[in-house]
């Protein structure tokens, strides 16, 4: 019988009773749940991985968003990662380009893969192609990096959301980062208790993030918040394999945001009446985003 | 509990998994159920999926499902020509409903040989989608099983034989519905199973007096699509671990 993906307390008991690690936790769950094969579990995996590294391959930096609004910042990132002079250092400048680049992908209708949501595309992925096109990890680490990731997802979706009109960004782009978090710290040799606190951590230091899409698409300010998902994913992972621990346990972090959430005025939870969407300019976009599609329906 | 490949997937054609993989899927679910090759499409749209139509790429998604492409094909942000090319004539126009979902569009259809389909239905988040409403009749699955959808005439004997034959080729039924718009009129069944319900019984159900229409949703054909092919067999390890 496995585990139910309702608490990351479940599976740390679970890693404590018989020894497993986490992803191989969560794989067993994948397994019962969808009645396949340890093979076909891996197998999907895989595939799921050869996509994110297929819609990073494909960006080219040209193309625009349908409104225009996004589009060339990832290239714009990546050229100034390549100069050497970024103050994120190597790595993390990186990940920044990879975060934009994946995120405009998605605004520009290109195939990707949401993790956990469309929107939030771009979080995860950062964090791992990086290390990938350095060999510093292996396709095996990174699997099982993902089964860690998508365990920790089902987690977050079980107790709080991760929908921006149920929980704002923060069960987005917030979930999105602690499932980043947790898969660094997996991939560096973390165990379970590093895992949790990393992902604690980052949810905290997003707690309380809108959704306040601008014209109510995906797209501004929705492309640049993959980087601070992306790079609040590396900053937690860090401190967990430092030995910093969150003084609050994580399933009960996961709660708060929940809660955060629902009590979000519904002008921040994907309505794009408030925040950003709701700034000057922002009214400018929408109302030049509703004249668009007035004009195309009576044309 | 959820499926891990909910959270790390779906793998889609962007921007947004409710305006854009969930229309994929709603398109392509109204192609299945129609059972011919659509020729003319009414698209009528509701609520924020008329919003963001465009912006999301609504439009193009749905036209994309009506073509049988999967959420994740490329060519989705180029459908109106690949609908130009297949013959498919279509309108998308906004419609005000009542108490619908905020995702909600219907879709009526006229297949190639001469059949029609009018759809409801609803993206409800994370590509999911809901069909709400079928010829008329209210119905409520979400195509998360293989599902059988069986117009038959509403007097009695019909749901037996069905249920009898799907227990002699041992199909498991995980759900089942019953609708009707009234009483002595048509009447659906919605029949949803663990086990993919083979072409003969569905022949054979298809024959028995009193059906008037079987369509058949192959939820396992359209999962081992997406991997069933791409199993990189020299990946793995004899004993199943990743080389």
């Amino acid at each position: 019988m496995s585990v139910a993906l309702n608490s990351m307390q479940e599976i740390f008991d679970r890693m404590e009773k018989s020894g497993k690690e986490f992803w191989e936790i969560v794989l067993e769950t994948d397994i019962d749940e969808r009645q396949v094969t340890r093979e076909e579990s891996l197998a999907k995996m895989l595939y799921t991985w050869q996509a994110m590294q297929d819609a990073a391959d494909q960006y080219t930096g040209q193309r625009r968003s349908v409104s225009g609004l996004v589009g060339g910042d990832g290239l714009k990132m990546r050229q100034h990662a390549k100069r050497g002079v970024a103050l994120s250092g190597n790595y993390v400048s990186e990940v920044i380009a990879e975060a934009l680049s994946m995120a405009e992908s998605n605004a520009c209708m290109c195939r990707i893969v949401a993790a956990p949501t469309a929107g939030a595309c771009g979080v995860l992925p950062a964090v791992l192609l990086p290390l990938w096109a350095r060999g510093e990890i292996t396709q095996k680490d990174l699997l099982e990096a993902l089964y860690v990731a998508s365990g920790i997802g089902a987690v977050v979706a079980y107790r709080a959301s991760i929908s921006g009109a149920a929980g704002g960004c923060q069960a987005e782009i917030g979930t999105a980062s602690a499932m980043a978090a947790g898969a660094l710290v997996a991939v560096r040799g973390g165990d379970g208790a590093a895992i949790g606190h990393a992902v604690a951590m980052a949810l905290k230091n997003l707690m309380g993030l809108v959704c306040d899409p601008v014209a109510g698409l995906v797209e501004v300010p929705c492309v640049k918040r993959n980087v601070i998902g992306a790079v609040n994913a590396v900053t937690a992972a860090d401190m967990a394999l430092a030995g910093i621990e969150s003084k609050i346990p994580v399933d009960e972090v996961i709660d708060a945001m929940g809660e955060v959430g629902r009590r979000m005025p519904v002008e921040f939870r994907e309505t794009a009446l408030g925040g950003l969407a709701a700034t000057p300019t922002g009214r400018v976009l929408k109302e030049q985003a509703a004249a668009t599609r007035n004009a195309k329906a009576r044309g | 509990m959820l499926d891990i490949f909910d959270i790390l997937g779906p793998i889609m054609v962007g921007p947004s998994s409710s305006h854009t993989a969930g229309a994929v899927r709603i398109g392509s679910m109204a192609r299945t159920l129609l059972d011919d090759e659509p020729v003319r499409a009414k698209i009528y749209l509701h609520g924020s999926f008329a919003e963001t139509a465009q912006g999301h790429g609504t439009d193009r998604a749905l036209v994309s499902g009506l073509l049988g492409m999967k959420p994740d094909d490329n060519r989705i942000p180029f459908a109106f020509e690949e609908a130009e090319k297949a013959g498919l004539e279509f309108t998308i126009e906004e419609i005000e409903l009542k108490e619908a979902h905020p995702n909600t569009a219907v879709l009526k259809l006229w297949g190639k040989s001469g059949k029609t389909l009018t759809i409801q239905a609803s993206s409800t988040g994370g590509g999911r989608i809901m069909v709400n409403r079928l010829d008329g009749i209210n119905v409520n699955f979400n195509g998360n099983y293989n599902t059988l959808v069986i117009h038959n005439q509403d007097n009695r004997g019909h749901i037996a034989d069905v249920t009898a034959a799907l227990s002699i080729a041992q199909v498991n039924v995980a759900s089942m519905s019953l609708h009707r718009n009234k009483r002595g009129g048509d009447a659906l069944m919605i029949i949803e199973t663990d086990q993919p319900v083979p072409e003969a019984v569905r022949e054979l159900l298809s024959r028995l007096p009193g059906i008037l229409k079987l369509t058949y949703y192959d939820k396992t054909r359209e999962e081992a699509d997406e991997c069933g092919v791409k199993f990189y067999a020299g990946d793995f390890r004899s004993d199943g671990e990743i080389r």
